[in-house]
Parts: C-alpha cells; structure tokens; sequence
C-alpha cells in the first residue's frame, strides 16, 4: 500500500508539513463534496487502516478542534487491542487519562484497562465505577490488561517493558523530550493531537538548543516529524464542535494551510433564550448577537488597564450571568428539541491566572458553576457558550506570549453554539503599533500561523459583530 | 494612494534638502517602531535623521568600526571570486539543484557610467530579470547589483542592494551574503533577524516587478539563501532563512505608510525641518527651532529605539520621568501609569487616583506596604 | 519584572540613585575572585584583541593581540590566558572535605573551595563559550598543534560558561547581571547592560547622584565599552593606526616591540576603566549579607568543579559541539529544577522577594491567633497528630482550601489550608491551616515546631522541597522519534586531526 500525507482527502488538496507548510491554495474544507459526516468516516477508516498496514513506526493525526480525536483515540484502541496487540496509551494530564477511561470503557465494555497511576492518586469517581478497570503505581500490577493508560510523566518512570503499539494523546501538548523518555516503551505509535493550540514551554530560558532537531522545548510531533519526515501526517478534516459560524472564521485564522469545515449546517445549531432582554442593554445586545451570529465582541472603552482590569473582569461575569438568567436553550444534532444552557455549559477563558481569579470573584455564588480557567487548561474542553476575556484586551504593548496564535485559538474554539469576546477598543491600533523584532533562528521551522497575524484575522471578523459597552 | 498634495508636503516638511536615499536597511527599520508617529513623518519626508538628531544636539551613537566593514567586504569579495564560484557551490547544494551552467551578470558595471540615474538601472534590472523569468532553460543565472524598486508612502523608493538574485528553472531566490559567523548551526538571533526582514524587502520588490510584467509573483522564493562565515573561518556556508513572516509584517507596514496623511493633517501647517543652509552650505536654522518642530509630532519612545532610531537620545531625554523610559516591562508592572511621579504618588498614597487608575493605585499601594515592611526588617 | 522590583526602578528615578531589590546578597562571592575583561575585534566570529585578567586588582596582566586575524598569535593569546586561568584553576584542588552520599552509606570528596570568575556582561561569557569552542578541540600534533594548555583552558572555559547557565550557580558571572539582581537603577533593564552606567547609578562618585553619573558614564572616552566589543571610533582612530603602524615595522624587531608597546598602551587605556569597576562592583556585592541559602548551592559549585576535574584527570574529551538528543533533554531537565530551586530558595532566604509573591497571592504573612498544637486526627486508621493554627493577615490571599503550602521558618513542615475567611470588618483575612511533618515523633508536637499564638509566620505555595530526579535512556538508546544513537558531533571524542585543523584564513 502506499502511503502520502492525507491521502483521502480530496484529490488537489497539497500534502503539507505539519510544522511549517510550504505555501499553497489555502485548501478548502474537505467538505464540499462529501457530507462531512462521510468526510470524517473516510479519515478514521484512513487511520485505521494505515495502522493496520504496520508500513510506518508512526503515524500523526492532526485534529482541529473538535474534530473527534478522542473518538478516534478510542477506536484506535480497541481495535488494536482487539487484533491482540498489547498496547499503551499515553495522555499528558490525568484529567485526560480519565477522560480516555471513562470513553474507552464505555464503548469496549469487555476490555481488561489498566490505569497506570502515582502512588497518592485516588481513582476519580468515573474510573472506580468500571469494574474492568484496574488501578496500580507498577506495571507488574496490571498484569493482564490490554490496554494501559497513564500520563507521559508516569510513563518517564517505567524504567522497562516494552509494547508494539502506543497510542499517544495530545501529541502536541507534550515535549519533546516526554516524548523521548517514553519512547523506549513502544515499537509503534499513533501521535494524535491538535496542532493549533499552545505550544508546550519551558520556565528555562536559553537559545542552547534551537535549531537542533531534538530541541528538547519544543512540541513531541514536531521533533518526531523532523526526525522521521516520511511518516504519514492524515488530518480529521470535520468539527464537530465549532457551529458552521465559527468554523470557517477559526479555521482561516488558525488552520491557514489546512483548514477543516463544520460537521453540522447552520439550520442544525440554534441558541435562544427564554425570556426578553428587558431595557435591551448592550449586554443583551451582545448576547442576541452571538445567538443570532455565533460571534459577538463586546468591546468596552479604550483603556489601558491593569491585566485584572476589573470592568472588563465584571463584563465577562454579567454575560455569563445574563446568559443563565435568561433561560438560554442550546438546539443541537444531540438535543434537537433544545437543552437548557446550564452553567456547567458556559466557560469563561482568560490568559492569565489572576485575571481568572477577578473574574471569578465577579462572578460570585450565582456563577459557582461556570468554569473560568487559562487559555492552558482549557486547551480540549468544550462548552456551549463562551466567554473570552481577549488576551490584548486594555494592554499598551503586546508580548510573544500575548500574541501567540494557539492562546486565541482555544479560546475562541472552545464553542458548540457562540463564543462572546471582551475586549477594550483599541487592539486595532496596539497591532499595528507592534514591532517586529522577533529574534530569527537558523534551522527552525517557522511556526504558522504568525500570533500577530492570526489575531488580525480574528479581529477582522470580530469587528463585523461589535456591541459598544455604554 | 498619495495624493500630490502629500507629496507636496512631505517636501515642505523636509525643506530644500535632497530626500534621503532608502535603502532595504532603512526600510527594514521601519517595522522596528512603527507606532511612532515622529519616525513615520521624518521616514516618509525622506529626512536625514542622523543630520537632525546631531543638530539639535544628541547625535546618535551608530558608529561603525572599520574593521568590521573591511571583514565584511573581504567576506563578501571573497564569496563572489572567480564568477561567484563558492557561492555556486553552495546555492548547488542548499537548493538541491544540478545545474550545469550558470551566468554571471553585474548589473552595476554594464556600463562602468556611475552617474548613470535609477530609473535607467531599473528599466536594465527588470528586462533582464524579465528575460530570465521567460526564457527559462536549463541554465542558471546570478544577477549581481540589480536596481530594485518599491514604494514607500507612494514615493518610488529605488533599492540598490548588494544583492544577488539567483534564477534558476524560472525560479528566482534572493541571496543575501553577511559577515556574522554560524558556528555550529547557530547564529546571533538578532542579526539573522535584520538579514530576514532586509532580504524581505528585496523579495518584495521583486516580487513587485514580476507582477507588473505578468508573472506569479511567487516564482520569486520566499526562502532566502543567507551565506556566512562558518564557524571561526572564512569558509562560507549557506542556509535557508523562510521570510514569509517578514514579508507579511513588511507588507502591512508599507501599507500603513500610504496613510501618512492622516499623520499630517495632525501637524501644524508650517512644519518643517529645514536646516536653511546658507550659500556656503551652513545651517541656519535655530536648533531651538527644529526641536520645536520634532517636538509637534507624537513620538513612542522605548528603549530598544536605542538600537534602531538615530533620534533616541533626543527622544530619550524628552521621555525622562515617563514610565516608558524604564522599558515596557516596568511600564506595566507599574499599572500602566505614564509618569513615575504619579506611579510614586499613588503608591504612597499622597495623591488621590482618577477613577481610571483606582486599581493600579491599589496594586501600587500594596506593594509599597509590602516592601516598607520588608525593608524594615519584620519577620517573613 | 514584578511590581515590587518596578516600584524600586521608580523610587530609584526619584531618588536619583539605585534602589535594593533585596535584603540579602543571593550570590556567593569568593575570596579570591578572578577577574576577566576581554575584548574581541569587531566583525570577527571570535577574535581575541586583548584582556586584563588576574586575582589581585592592583596587578592584572595585560594580554594582547596585536594582529587579532592571525591564527597563530590567537592561540598564543590562548596559552597566554591559560598560564593565568590554568594555575588559578588548580590552586583550588588542595583540600577536599568528604560528604555523605546514599544516605551515608558511601562518601564522595569535594573540594572545600572553588574558583570564580567574573566578566562584566553577558556577552563576555558568550565570548567565554566562544573561546572554549574555538580552543577546546586544537591538538597538539598534526599540521598546526598548539600549546598543550589551550585544549585544556578550551575545556575549562566550556566548563565555565556551561556552568553560567545553571541557574544560582557562581562558578562565572556577568558583573552586570550579579548587580541588577540587587538593585534596580532608574534606567531601563536594556541600559543596565552598560556596567559604567550601572555602577553609576548604584555607587556615584561624591558630589553627584547616581542619574548624572549615568549620564556621564555613556560617553565611551571617559567609560569605554565594557567589552568584548570597543568603540567604533576607537576602533578607527587609535586602534587601526597603531595595528597598520604594527604590520609594517615587520621583522625591525626595535619598531616592533615600540608598536606592540604603543598598542599595549591604548588597549590598556580601554580596558582599566572596566577592571576598576570590576572590583569596585565586587566590592559592592561583598557588603551585602549573603542569604541562608548562598552556601548551600555554592557546594553544588564545588561539587561541579569538583566532578569536571576529576574527569580531566581521566582523560575527558572536549565537551561536544552540540548536546545529543538525550544529554540536551537531561541538561534541560537539571536546569528546570535548579531554576525552581533557586527562585524557592530566594524567597526563603530574603522578605523582600517573598513580598514579591506575598503581592500577587502566593504568599501571606500573619499573625497567629489560634493554635491546636495537640490536635489529633482519629478519623483513619491510625490516629495521628495534626495541629491546627489559625492566622490572620491582610495580604491578598490567593490560596484556595486544600492547597499545601509551606513555611520557610519551618521547610521540613508541610500544612494544608482548610479555610479562608475574609474578615466580616475588612480587616484582611483568616487562614485556618493543618500541619503535617516535621512535629517529631510523639503525639504530642515537638517544642517550638507549631508556631504560636501571637507569632508572625509566613507561608507560601512555594517548597523546598526534594524533587526527585527524571529517568532517561541511555544515549546509545535515543529512540528513533529522537534520530537514534547520536553522531560524532553530538558525543565526547578525542578531536580528529579535521577537527583540529577548522579552517581560519
Ligand atoms: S527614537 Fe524617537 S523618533 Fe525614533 S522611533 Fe523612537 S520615539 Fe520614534
């Protein structure tokens, strides 16, 4: 059999690099002459079957968001084990790797797991209740189990044994150097992860590394493709995730070279709200905005704040609040008679940690159960609304770590229905004021898409959705 | 586009003096700052900064030692020996090409005429550069000092680069030669950085003129060939720098520039740097004067302007007692207050805030308790 | 940069002199220092032009260059070098103290003292590293051998300039950067690079503040550069006559040793006003009470030293020109944990940067106003001994319930948080925590190991505490997602007679 990059998407789509594609047609979504729905299918059946082939010692999968990956994480898994093949899967957190029990468990009800795990871990309630799920700090304990789950850091401590198959998740979430000490555990593995958000860092700074191939800071894929540049790179070309009106707007900024297309059409998505926006403040506006268009910027005057700026840290509470008080139902391919928008639907996502903790307070007992948190930690959950305190908001210069394309991007792809964005007026300008003296390294790929030009597309289309904070 | 009016002005601006040649250096630097509406209004005026900033008595501080221009000439002299003979040996192997033959044309001493005008080298540069872009066949061939142009602020801007362009299949790559060392694969970040956004600009521009004659533009690479010393040697090596951030970042600045009249109409009608030399050439113009004059337009000082503005050190002092002076860093650690005297104030309490500064005045005053009390020796 | 250290750069402008960002000096500085000001010649990868270098302020030996390009006289600037660093080097290999490894069941030997040296920034140390690669692979046979000693100095300086990365260490460091961790100026961090300017700001000469000093300071004919770079203006006024005047006296051996004496002069000229500001800096750093904490990594130093003379006495290799794929995950791995380390032992050893943390939440001082010091938790299996104590504080208490955090008074205790309370009155805060560990044996708590009513305590998420080593495969074993085993390039060898013989005309 042979195999290129993508090879069941569309004929003309170009094969592309994952870290630094060759310029090319911005390829369209794989959707536009085949129902996503079989879209998708074909990209899984390619995966599993270029797994089955054994041609390659890897193969990645890149997965926009909500794109099905852990689906497919799942499916990969029990088929492998199903044909016999002990394997290992390796998660980055342990959020994850429960999360990657609870599925696998579910959809293989006879499948032996083990969960490989630290010594003072106590297994979460979703873990206990499976009764083929066994839980032990040591290998040797999980004797029997097809199929073992633990972190990239639990993994580093395995000092022996080794699996023909790994299945490694959120591959471009760990660095390079997990990926090195756990590489010794497996024979072959599936890289699967979404390449549009953050990149892994480290508090160490030095430029020792840069340009080396195994440049220990940055992400696992990107070591293990400039390593191994044959393996094939397939992409899940459908979100399942990101309503028809976000999926363009995030795959255009975010997924410049690759792109991907809405799993679902605008007539299957549909929020609304129970009761009236009485006075029709401009924080109904921009609440029926997002509901009506997917998108909304609520944008309070130009000020150049403190990162906890608290109006801007109240404005993301009063939406999330307004949106609970007014009873906003969620009609979705899932709930086609519509779910009520719960605060366990609605996040509110920030760069930083103190601002979470402004925001947070202003959100007070009535918001308990809204999830506010980084950029970081949202990276692979998902709501139905969110809420997005803009990175730039109120700053007089940006930073790299501002800019950085993968922070805008989880947040802004974090939505199955809207996605409100709170910002200062004024990120216009703080743009194009930004200088462009960004070092230049030899021998390393240049990362696309740029942050500053990624979060000029991004504003661009937001512009079109502004509500003015009075 | 500019109107003639702007022109016109910009002229005024500038006085009798000639308009100061661009070059990829000086464009390059204007993605440095480009806040700055003070660099902006001098750029586009096409004024000699470094004549002003030593007129009004803050010369800058840009000297170049002559050693390291003799390196860079003896470096660059030696890459190009013998009809470029290493260079092509290295472009053979970079580009993975199995060129058989390649030509050599110097388009700076066709004629030997130095007085020859830019428009004449431009017109030569873009027929040749059009003729290999057409009749691609098997050979390659380097162009050696094309005369490029671009457009800054709709003023056509002629680049005379110490360049090469290389064709090779119809494909042409920009090859920029620099005297700073790779030394195990690495090179100063910096430096390679001014190499990226400077050969941007060439790419640009040639990219610019193969448009107009019809051609895709992306037949001109946006992988540029950067060649340097190896290690502590003078032996050459190459490697590929992608530019296309620089290109996008280039692209959107000169863009900005064409809006230089909504800079101007902000300016006192009768602006201008006029040194108004007198016969024998002699400024007369009072430097009190020309401060006024740089005084008129906003400026965005920072620090790194030390390293990419002639006009810092006058813009510095200007800034003195300004947050902005400490770096953009101790601007934001300290809520973001413009003037340290306020910042000051406010931390100790002696000055009630404005309704917008109540939260860093909080911040500020927090962390003023916090070190008194550490200072003072209590307990931690 | 927090906004403690940029509330002290405004003081600093007020004031007109630098302000302490620290109570204590958190570098270890050595009796017997060695100083190392080097210049280099513009537009040359690595061209030493000439240094001042020594152990006694009042006799630093001058070493120069006189035709910078020549490969045979960068060399002997090398060996020349050497025969200062190389003895300086070993006079710290007398005495050796013995310490307990593997919980006491073997021991290991160390050096009691160690050698440092200081440049004045940090391009000096890149010229260190710079240095060490351009020497460290030289053979003393072959087609160009060298003097015996620039290998070796090659591999101490790579030594040396590896070791400047390692976060706390001693072993090298930028004078610049040893004083901006102390004090911040009232100019930008980018300005602070310039040590004239620094030292000016921090310790101006009588009748003038430290802002006019600085001013001062910029003018390279009174202050020349720092180094390694010189003044262009130098470079073309003074430096290229006298180095054209040296070419030409050609093998006149008289006019020769008067244009090498000529050049000696005027680099010496660039160079003293840096070698004074050098000790004056040292003297600076020496008046600063040394954290509890400097001691403790300054071991570490000498166990580093310690460890890279015992491999040269074995024959080590020059280090390798790059790190391998497992050797650069290791290195990264040491050095995320050394980071760590020293910012958590800072804010242990000093207030003024705990208060750094106490600002934004992840640390609280207060006052105890309970305690249950023989509180016992019978609820498992065993009933065991976990005091209580309540504090209150008016710090921005960022700590949620449940989240351990620990005492720098106490660092073998660890407590949780079981609640945060604002005071009903606004009055700050009240923090109810557990305390586990370091209690003693009994069930009933050791004297003095719960703080007590009235005591003012601190605590913070911040911990001290021991991090275990991560595993790594063997190099031989790099996985193939890593390129597998790593090359020559990437590995300790014996340099070959190619690597030897790296092309300099
Ligand atoms: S030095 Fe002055 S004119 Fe130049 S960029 Fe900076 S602020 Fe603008």
């Amino acid at each position: 059999m042979t195999t290129t990059p993508y090879r069941w998407v569309l004929p003309g789509t170009p094969s592309l690099g994952v870290v630094a594609p060759r310029a090319g047609a911005g390829a369209g979504p794989a959707g536009s002459a085949v129902p996503p729905d079989e879209a998708a299918r074909r990209a899984v059946a390619g995966v599993l079957a270029e797994l089955s082939s054994g041609d390659h010692r890897g193969v990645v999968v890149d997965s926009p968001p909500g794109a099905g990956k852990s689906t497919l994480v799942v499916r990969a898994a029990g088929e492998l084990a199903r044909a016999g093949e002990p394997l290992i899967v390796v998660a980055q957190t342990n959020e994850q790797v429960d999360d990657l029990i609870d599925r696998l468990a579910q959809a293989e009800p006879d499948l032996p797991i083990g969960r490989l795990s630290a010594n003072d871990y106590t297994a979460s309630e979703r873990v206990r209740h499976y009764s083929t799920v066994r839980v032990a700090a040591k290998v040797a304990d999980l004797g029997g189990s097809s199929v073992i789950i633990g972190t990239a850091a639990k993994w580093a401590m395995v000092p022996e044994g080794r699996w023909p198959w790994a299945i490694v998740d959120e591959a471009y979430q760990m660095r390079s150097d997990a990926l090195l000490r756990v590489a010794g555990r497996f024979d072959r593995a599936l890289f699967v992860g979404d390449p549009g958000q953050l990149d892994p860092f480290s508090t160490v700074e030095t430029e020792r590394w840069v340009g080396l191939t195994w440049d220990p800071m940055q992400s696992a894929v990107a070591a293990l493709l400039r390593h191994n540049p044959e393996l094939p790179v397939h992409r899940l070309p459908v979100s399942w995730r990101l309503p028809a009106s976000a999926a363009p707007v995030v795959a255009e900024a975010f997924y410049p070279f690759t792109g991907f297309s809405a799993g679902t059409t605008e007539a299957q998505r549909s929020l609304s709200f129970t009761t009236a926006g009485l006075g029709g403040g401009p924080v109904d506006e921009a609440l029926e905005l997002a509901a009506s268009t997917g998108w909304a910027l609520y944008e309070l005057p130009a000020r150049h704040t403190l990162r906890t700026d608290a109006e801007a840290a109240a404005a993301c509470a009063r939406l999330a609040l307004r949106l609970l008080e007014r009873g906003a139902v969620a009609v979705s391919e899932r709930d086609p008679a519509g779910r009520p928008v719960t605060a366990d639907r609605i996040a509110i996502g920030a760069a930083h940690r103190d601002q979470v903790a402004a925001i947070r307070s202003q959100l007070g007992p009535a918001g308990a159960g809204i999830t506010v948190d980084t950029a970081n930690r949202l990276q692979g959950r998902e709501y139905d609304v969110t809420i997005v305190l803009h990175p730039l908001s109120g700053r007089r210069d940006a930073t790299a770590f501002h800019l950085e394309a993968g922070r805008l991007c989880v947040l802004t792809s974090r939505h199955r229905h809207a996605c409100v964005v709170v910002a200062r007026a004024g990120i216009a300008e703080l743009l194009d004021a930004h200088p462009s003296t960004e070092p230049v390294h030899l021998n390393v790929p240049v990362k696309f898409p740029d942050g500053w030009e990624a979060n000029q597309a991004m504003l661009a289309r937001l512009a079109a959705h502004r509500t003015t904070a009075r | 586009m500019t109107s003639m009016n702007t022109a016109e002005r910009l002229a005024a601006i500038r006085g009798g003096a000639k308009p100061k040649r661009h070059n990829a250096r000086t464009i390059a630097a204007l993605t440095r700052n480009p806040g700055c509406a003070r660099r902006a209004v001098l750029d586009c005026a096409g004024i000699d900064k470094q004549r002003l900033a030593a007129y009004v008595d803050f010369p800058a501080r840009f000297g170049q030692s002559q050693f390291a221009i003799a390196r860079g000439n003896a470096f660059e002299a030696q890459v190009k020996a013998d009809g470029a003979a290493e260079l092509l040996t290295l472009l053979r192997e970079r580009l993975g090409l199995s060129i058989p033959e390649v030509a050599y044309d110097d388009l700076a001493s066709v004629t030997g005429r130095e007085q020859e005008s830019p428009e004449v080298r431009y017109a030569r540069t873009r027929t040749l550069l059009i003729r290999a872009a057409t009749g691609a066949g098997d050979a390659g061939t380097l162009f050696d000092h094309p005369l490029l142009r671009i457009n800054v602020a709709g003023q056509p801007v002629y680049l005379e680069p110490d360049l090469i362009a290389f064709q090779a299949g119809g494909r042409f790559h920009v090859v920029e030669i620099k005297s700073f060392a790779i030394v195990d694969g690495q090179a100063d970040a910096g430096k390679v950085s001014s190499a990226a956004i400077q050969s941007a600009v060439y790419v640009l521009a040639m990219r610019e003129l193969l448009a107009e004659a019809g051609f895709d533009p992306e037949i001109v690479s946006h992988d540029v060939v950067l060649v340097c010393p190896r290690d502590f040697s003078n032996r050459p090596t190459a490697v590929l720098v992608d530019v296309r951030k620089q290109l996008a970042v280039l692209r959107r600045q000169l863009g900005r520039m064409t809006r230089i009249d909504e800079l101007l109409a902000a300016l006192p009608p009768d602006l201008s740097f006029d040194l108004a030399p007198d016969a024998a050439g002699v400024p007369t113009r009072d430097p009190a004067a020309i401060v006024t004059a740089l005084r008129a337009i906003d400026a965005r000082y920072t620090p790194d302007c030390l390293a990419v503005c002639e006009l810092a050190y006058f813009c510095r002092h200007e800034a003195r007692g300004c947050t902005a002076a400490l770096g953009p860093a101790t601007r934001e650690a300290l809520g973001g207050i413009d003037r340290v005297e306020t910042a000051l104030a406010l931390a100790h309490d002696v000055l009630p805030p404005a309704e917008e500064q109540a939260e860093a005045a909080a911040l500020l005053q927090a962390a003023a308790r916090l070190r008194a009390e550490a200072l003072a020796g209590a307990p931690a | 940069m927090s906004t403690l250290v940029a509330l002290a750069r405004a003081e600093a402008v007020a004031a007109g002199f630098a302000q302490r960002t620290t109570t204590v000096r958190h570098l270890h500085v050595a009796a017997r220092p060695l100083v190392f000001v080097p210049l280099s010649m513009a537009g040359e990868a690595n061209a030493p032009l000439a240094a001042l270098v020594g152990t006694d302020p009042a006799a630093p030996r001058l070493l120069v260059v006189p035709q910078p390009r020549n490969r045979d006289q960068r060399f002997r600037f090398a060996a020349e070098l050497a025969e200062v660093l190389l003895p300086y080097l070993d006079s710290f290999r007398g005495v050796a103290e013995a310490v307990p490894v593997n919980r006491g069941k073997e021991i290991r030997h160390r050096y009691v003292d160690a050698p440092q040296v200081l440049v004045p920034n940090p391009a000096g140390i890149q010229f260190t590293r710079l240095l060490g690669r351009s020497t460290r692979f030289r053979r003393t046979d072959g087609d160009y051998p060298v003097h015996p000693s620039v290998p070796l100095l090659g591999r101490w300086l790579t030594f040396l300039a590896d070791r400047a990365e390692h976060p706390g260490s001693c072993l090298l460091l930028a004078m610049t950067e040893a004083l901006t961790l102390h004090w911040a100026t009232g100019q930008s961090p980018l300005e602070d690079n310039h040590l004239a300017a620094l030292l000016a700001w921090i310790d101006p000469p009588d009748g003038l503040t430290g802002a006019e000093a600085a001013a001062r300071a910029e003018d390279p004919l009174t202050w020349p550069p720092a180094g390694p770079l010189t003044d262009p203006t130098f470079d073309n006024e003074v430096l290229a006559p006298l180095i054209a005047a040296y070419a030409e006296a050609g093998d006149d051996p008289g006019r020769q040793a008067r244009a090498r004496e000529a050049l000696a002069e005027a680099l010496r000229g660039q160079l003293a006003p840096t070698w004074r500001l050098m000790w004056r800096g040292l003297a600076l750093l020496r008046d600063l009470p040394p954290g509890a904490r400097v001691a403790q990594r300054w071991a570490e130093d000498r166990d580093a030293f310690t460890g890279f003379a015992s491999y040269l006495d074995e024959g080590g290799h020059p280090q390798p020109r790059r790190d391998g794929a497992v050797v650069a995950a290791q290195r990264l791995h040491r050095l995320e944990r050394a980071l760590q380390s020293y910012a958590v032992q800072r804010a242990y050893d000093d207030p003024l940067v705990m208060a750094d943390y106490r600002l934004t939440g992840e640390a609280f001082v207060g006052e105890v106003t309970l305690a249950d010091p023989n509180r016992i938790d019978d609820s498992g299996r065993r009933r065991v001994l976990r005091p209580r104590i309540m504090l209150r504080t008016t710090d921005p208490v960022q700590v949620t319930p449940g989240t351990a955090v620990y005492s720098p008074d106490r660092p073998q205790q660890k407590a949780r948080v079981v609640l945060v309370t604002p005071r009903p009155d606004g009055t700050g805060t009240d923090v109810v925590l557990e305390l586990t560990g370091g209690l003693g044996r009994a069930l009933t708590p050791a004297p003095g190991s719960v703080p007590e009513v009235g005591e003012r305590v601190c605590y913070t998420t911040l911990s001290d505490g021991f991090m275990p080593p991560g595993e790594f495969p063997a190099r031989e074993e790099t996985p193939w997602t890593h390129g597998g085993p790593p090359t020559a390039d990437e590995e300790a060898v014996e340099p070959t007679a190619e690597d030897a013989l790296e092309e300099w005309e």
